[in-house]
């Protein structure tokens, strides 16, 4: 069931029907019954992936929160321990819990490990038996990638450090957590919630509110547009660009690494819109996963607004606890006596960077495209981070920053360059990106772009308005957002104006949207990761 | 004091009521609008099949009509385009009517036999067997033509359920408009003009061709890996022919006398076994194409697929001999109500002739 399907639809009318008409101390009950239903019409064969993540994540979040339970009443009841006493105590119980933590990680790791990675193993064991003249091959597996299981496994194991960490008590009601790890509207693409943020709002009882209904039935409805009248038309032009190397390279490839950034903002941000539409409509809050990112001045200020939820994942449960590792600190000891203060002190950032990069690619795809990806932006990270002080002397002399026109010129530059690392996106080969990003700048074809050879990429002159006019009140939505919540904002105009703007809205999607049959109307890009 | 309070809270009172009317209101209004403004969209974007691809607008065309027919043909092009109603009015007053549509599939013409006993039982159903070969529906495009402009019924909603390619959703036959939400940037003037008047492009099902173009250099049919018709096409045939028997109606097998979708000699012989075994009245008009007096080089407007009108006008007058001798059908002009409905359909009948005439620079003939 794709959230654009019209099962889905339906799915979600007779959702939101009984959620409202059951007692509310039945709508979380009601919700993990449809998250499982979801789930099954994705494929019975999944359920087992899912509930085993489930079973195994509760199981032992129980048993570290017994654990810490009975550490602080026994530390309670012990009064004559002395401190010494109560530290090796503590330290034998927190091994006990680590080792709990550890058991259930490697195990939901593993999992995804096997059913995403291991063909892509299998593949480089396989040429590198191949180049050292061996004649044995291992073979493939052949595993389907179960629904969105980067995403519960990597909201589940969030979930165990946390309890580990003691940042909340884990959850006692089995059920209850089998709705948090499966939650239906996230299980696609996401965001990654955490437990502390998602149960304050799941598991309540929500009366009926049409002002609430309406609010995520508007949010759900921007997403709508976006990717049914942008994402899904963009993506003719985008696959006819990718798919041939042979015909289209030079210039196309500059129209095709704007069309697939564009594609991929409008797909996800779009998909993100109708989850955390869908959970609004039912007084359901879930976490933004998306701030303007192509308004970002720098990289890095991108990795703050793109996909948040999975980079503050990487940045809390990786960047964190490698950085101030045993390890990591003997590392940044070494370098500070070798290599002197000020570079010292960077080596284990820059390391610690390094793996989280590394480990972001590979979350996006087996394929060393992927993790190439991913250090291309660590390396144009860390080298921001180096010229740092002459950027700082830049602006001193120039007293450029605060300049309108700068700092437009500063966003585009950003475009261009997630445009670029995107293109590691759309080749299934690291030999084919590098050609295609070289002929750019060699093939010499521009006049491609004004001679009517984009007409064709299967995008009639229709196409192309309809998208540039979508793209433009894109913009301007996220312009108005800058100023607050743009709904809230429509909400304050009288009726007619408000009536027009959604009714208005449904109908270019109903009119506009490339569904139904002519239309090969795409996944979610994110939907396999 | 407490007058006033009670005074405020009558005011608020009152402004509640007031506010809640007001959103009722409101409420009432945009469902309007929206229901309205969708039924419109909806009538403009759909197909109207006046022009060029006529053939969608047939089957909706039946329920405009006087229903008493003593014949009624279902099946796909090969009857819509090879009799003439007119022609079994005119020379044997058998009151016909052909339910046929473009590449119509044997469960469509079941269905559509089923819908048509809503309204009507029949005499005589004839249906054109060539629609066995198919199994399954091959085009979506093909369904729609079928399907859309039956009136909603179960036989409808069982016709579409039986003809949906996997492509294909139940709702867009619901809400046309899910279907056809692109059309709108291939609107013509006749999608408004026919927004909400229908125009009649067939004869009583009839599609009426008299220009002409000799099948010259027929291909032979291929060879084909399986000559057996499918299960679905038989269990539809069984059930035809059940529905028949139930209602006292004869059902006549046919085979049109056209040369191309070939007519295989193995299907030929599955027909005539299955037509004798109940013991069905089956005529194969490619036999008969001397004694009926075919000539390919005149009676066809499209190299042998379909009869123009010289050829429908000779194949219906041989069916009228047939079911006045064979099935018993009387002559019944002499109703005067019905004669009146069919001196109208001679004069449409006549006047689309002489314009066709007209416009493939033709001269009639006698």
């Amino acid at each position: 069931m794709f959230f654009t399907s019209y099962d889905f639809l339906i799915f979600l009318l007779v959702l939101f029907f009984l959620y409202y008409w059951i007692p509310g101390t039945y709508q979380w009950r009601l919700l993990l019954a449809a998250s499982y239903f979801f789930y099954f019409a994705a494929g019975p064969e999944y359920l087992v992936y899912i509930l085993t993540t489930t079973v195994t994540t509760y199981a032992a979040a129980r048993q570290i929160q017994n654990n810490a339970d009975r550490q602080k009443q026994y530390i309670k009841e012990q009064k004559e321990l002395s401190r010494e006493e109560k530290k090796e105590y503590k330290n034998k119980q927190k091994k006990i819990r680590f080792r709990w933590l550890m058991a259930c990680v490697f195990l939901n790791i593993g999992i995804l490990a096997v059913v995403k990675y291991a063909n892509f193993a299998i593949a480089n064991v396989n040429g590198l038996l191949e180049t050292l003249g061996g004649d044995s091959q291992i073979s493939y597996l052949t595993l389907a990638v179960p629904l969105g299981i980067s995403f519960y496994t990597f909201q589940a194991v969030g979930y165990l450090i946390d309890v580990y960490r003691g940042s909340y008590p884990a959850e006692k009601n089995p059920f209850k957590f089998a709705l948090f790890v499966s939650f239906f509207p996230q299980l696609i693409q996401g965001p990654i919630s955490r437990f502390g943020d998602l149960s304050q709002t799941l598991y309540q009882e929500h009366s009926f509110d049409s002002k609430v209904l309406c609010c995520g039935l508007q949010r759900m409805l921007w997403g709508y547009f976006k990717k049914m009248v942008i994402a899904d038309r963009i993506l003719t032009g985008v696959n006819t660009i990718i798919q041939d190397t042979g015909t289209y390279s030079g210039a196309y490839i500059f129209v095709g690494m704007i069309f697939y950034t564009l594609e991929l903002y409008a797909d996800f941000t779009g998909g993100i819109d109708i989850t955390i539409g869908i959970a609004e409509a039912m007084g359901i809050r879930v976490q933004e996963n998306f701030i303007r990112p192509y308004f970002s001045k720098s990289l890095k200020e991108y990795w703050r607004r793109w996909h948040i939820s999975m980079c503050n994942w990487f940045r809390d449960y990786i960047f964190y606890p490698v950085s101030i590792s045993k390890r990591m600190q003997k590392i940044s000891g070494f370098s500070r006596r070798h290599f002197g203060e000020k570079v010292g002190k960077r080596i284990p950032v820059y390391l610690s960077s390094f793996l989280v990069w590394a480990a972001t690619g590979v979350w996006h795809g087996a394929n060393w495209n992927f993790i190439v990806w991913g250090l291309c932006n660590w390396a144009v990270l860390m080298l921001s981070e180096e010229l740092e002080p002459v950027y700082e002397k830049f602006h001193k002399r120039f007293s450029l920053g605060e300049k309108r026109g700068y700092q437009i010129f500063q966003m585009g530059r950003t475009f261009l360059l997630v445009c670029v690392l995107n293109l590691f996106d759309c080749y299934s080969s690291l030999e084919d990106t590098f050609w295609m990003i070289c002929s750019m700048f060699t093939k010499g074809n521009w006049q491609i772009l004004w001679d009517g050879s984009l007409l064709a990429l299967g995008l009639t002159r229709l196409d192309y308005l309809i998208l540039a006019l979508g793209v433009i009140l894109m913009i301007l939505v996220s312009l108005w957002q800058r100023k607050g919540k743009v709904r809230e904002r429509i909400a304050e105009k009288g009726y007619p104006l408000r009536f027009c703007v959604w009714y208005g809205l449904f109908l270019l999607v109903l009119l506009l949207g490339a569904y139904g049959i002519g239309y090969d109307s795409s996944q979610f890009i994110y939907n396999q990761f | 004091m407490r007058q006033e309070k009670n005074g405020k809270r009558r005011t608020k009172r009152y402004q509640r009521e007031r506010d809640r009317k007001r959103k009722q209101i409101r409420l009432a209004v945009s469902a309007g609008i929206i229901v309205v403004s969708l039924f419109l969209l909806e009538k403009l974007l759909v197909p109207k099949y006046v022009d060029g691809v006529v053939e969608g607008a047939f089957v909706q065309e039946y329920y405009d009509q006087e229903k008493d027919f003593d014949v009624i043909f279902v099946g796909d092009c090969e009857v819509y385009e090879n009799f003439s109603p007119i022609t079994l009015w005119e020379n044997y007053g058998i009151n016909s009517y052909i339910r046929g549509s473009a590449e119509q599939y044997i469960w469509q013409s079941y269905y559509m036999l089923e819908d048509t006993l809503r309204y009507e039982t029949p005499d005589v159903v004839i249906f054109n067997v060539q629609s066995m070969q198919f199994d399954t529906s091959q085009s979506e495009a093909y369904n729609r033509m079928t399907l859309e402009g039956m009136r909603w019924s179960p036989s409808k909603i069982k016709a579409i359920m039986a003809s949906m390619k996997p492509e294909e959703k139940f709702l867009d036959y619901v809400f046309p408009i899910l279907r056809y939400h692109t059309r709108w940037s291939q609107l013509t003037k006749e999608d408004v003009e026919y927004m909400f008047r229908k125009k009649q492009v067939s004869h009583n099902g009839y599609y009426m061709r008299v220009d002409v173009k000799p099948a010259e250099n027929v291909p032979e049919g291929r060879v084909l890996k399986d000559y057996s018709f499918g299960e679905n096409a038989w269990k539809y045939l069984d059930m035809m022919r059940r529905i028949c028997e139930e209602k006292g109606i004869q059902l006549i097998l046919i085979k049109a006398p056209s040369l191309y979708p070939y007519w295989y000699e193995e299907w030929e012989e599955q027909i005539v076994d299955y037509a004798d075994q109940y013991d069905l009245d089956y005529i194969n008009f490619l036999t008969l194409v001397d004694e009926i007096g075919i000539d390919y080089s005149r009676d066809t407007y499209d190299a042998g697929l379909h009869m123009n009108l010289s050829g429908a006008e000779k194949l219906s007058d041989y069916l009228g001999q047939y079911l006045i001798e064979q099935s018993g059908l009387s002559d019944r002009r002499k109703e005067k109500e019905l004669c009146k409905i069919w001196e109208e359909k001679t004069a449409s009948y006549e006047k689309e002739k002489q314009d066709q005439y007209q416009y493939y620079g033709m001269e009639e003939e006698n």
